[in-house]
């Protein structure tokens, strides 16, 4: 049987994956990566072997994501400019159709939550159970959340919005 | 949205595309598709943004892994000397395999053998350090073989020689001194005639034990076959085939007690 801490160390390039695609950067990716590993082992004792360590080290990052993003919520001038502009674009123009070629930057104007819902399924190929049960919401969710997320991306690719466009940069 | 979204749902055909249906329903969006052009286009358009995702991040996987991941990981009780030496081989190695080896060699069930810290992991740390070295594989070379038995003898204190294995293929490279749990202990290093290396880790033995049969350890491509003999422990330790590596070290064991 393997050991705890070879499962978890196999886990580790699929870990900064995700992390890479959800913050967008290296570094902030790695400390989240770094924190969540941490975590694990101080928590290894909540972990029931029978069941998959991928959807619980995702949960375990999913809760530290969304208190690191609660946090800087506070201090908004944690952001960068260019990070600012995505988000409030994206918050007070919802509908707009933003051009936003690439795909990174694509994925940083959507809502965190579909951006995770988005990249655990699409690049992580979790099931839609492991997925609801990573982000503690219903797989009903997981689906209609999903399918917003794919279509806003869809708009945000090709900049085919229906209302005005509106370009960044 | 498209006509044919009255018979497959745009979350039915998400799910076909996420590979979430199975039986009828999946065999269902199947049949649909090779009769809709248009909802094979929208089936093309989810996973070419799969395709993106992957093009875009995939290069993630295998970028070299931080080490202080893998001090997090593993070995968090030992020394920081060991833990140094659980992340050289790592990277020495290359990839994750070598994580792997060092990692889950390291917890062991307890047994008579884990006077320190347990032999065959120190052996198989010893092994993926030194083993991938060209120029300095050894300390002493097998040209000077007495004043390499008699040197690292002296230095355990117990009469340590590198046995003859030839017969079996391998040639001894030569040895060096290691330290283990801040005692010294040996390494001697044998390769064959297809530059396949194994060592063997030789360290004190604490309590006159009873000796020991073979006792096997494996993971990933590090085998280790180790025993104990009187006041000596030894591990053999080689990224080949279980049974020829106890082969090996029942002639090793017949060498040392003719």
């Amino acid at each position: 049987m393997k050991s705890f801490e070879r499962l978890v160390v196999e886990q580790i390039p699929r870990l900064r994956r995700y992390a890479r695609a959800l913050t967008g950067d290296r570094v902030p990716a790695d400390d989240l990566v770094q924190e969540t590993l941490a975590r694990a082992m101080s928590r290894r004792h909540l972990w029931i072997r029978q069941k998959e360590i991928r959807p619980w080290l995702f949960t375990i990052m999913h809760n530290l994501y969304v208190n690191e993003i609660e946090k800087r919520a506070r201090t908004p001038a944690l952001f960068s400019a260019e990070e600012n502009d995505a988000r409030l674009v994206a918050k007070e123009h919802p509908e707009a159709g933003v051009i936003l070629r690439d795909l990174g930057r694509a994925l940083k104007a959507l809502p965190e939550e579909q951006r995770e819902v988005v990249l655990l399924v699409g690049l992580e190929q979790l099931s839609y159970r492991e997925t609801a049960r990573v982000l503690g919401i219903p797989s009903g969710t997981v689906m209609s959340r999903l399918s917003r997320a794919r279509e806003r991306l869809r708009e945000l690719m090709s900049g085919t919005g229906k209302a005005g466009l509106r370009r960044i940069k | 949205m498209s006509k044919q979204s009255k018979t497959i749902s745009e979350e039915e055909l998400q799910s076909y595309v996420d590979g979430q249906l199975d039986g009828p329903s999946h065999d269902r969006v199947a049949a649909a598709l090779t009769s809709d052009p248009e909802l094979a286009r929208r089936a093309d358009e989810l996973r070419r943004l799969a395709d993106a995702l992957h093009a875009t991040y995939d290069s993630v996987l295998d970028e070299p892994m931080p080490t202080e991941m893998l001090r997090t990981v593993i070995n968090r009780d030992q020394s920081p000397l060991l833990r140094l030496a659980a992340v050289v081989a790592w990277m020495t190695i290359g990839g994750v395999i070598g994580g792997l080896i060092v990692n889950s060699i390291a917890p062991q069930p307890a047994s008579e053998l884990r006077a320190e810290r347990p032999l065959p992991r120190e052996a198989a740390y010893a092994h993926a350090v030194y083993v991938p070295e060209i120029r300095h594989p050894v300390e002493v070379g097998a040209d000077e073989r007495e004043h390499l038995n008699a040197w690292l003898s002296k230095r355990l204190a117990n009469p340590v020689v590198a046995p003859d294995i030839r017969e079996a293929g391998y040639q001894l490279v030569g040895g060096r001194l290691l330290p283990d749990a801040g005692r010294p202990a040996a390494q001697f290093m044998y390769e064959d005639a297809q530059g396949t290396r194994i060592t063997l880790y030789v360290r004190g033995h604490e309590e006159s034990a009873r000796d020991t049969a073979l006792r096997h350890s494996t993971d990933g491509n590090i085998s280790v076959v180790y025993w104990l003999d009187g006041s000596l422990a030894y591990a053999l330790a080689g990224s080949i085939q279980r049974d020829q590596l106890e082969n090996i070290a029942g002639d090793m064991y017949r060498a040392l007690n003719p």
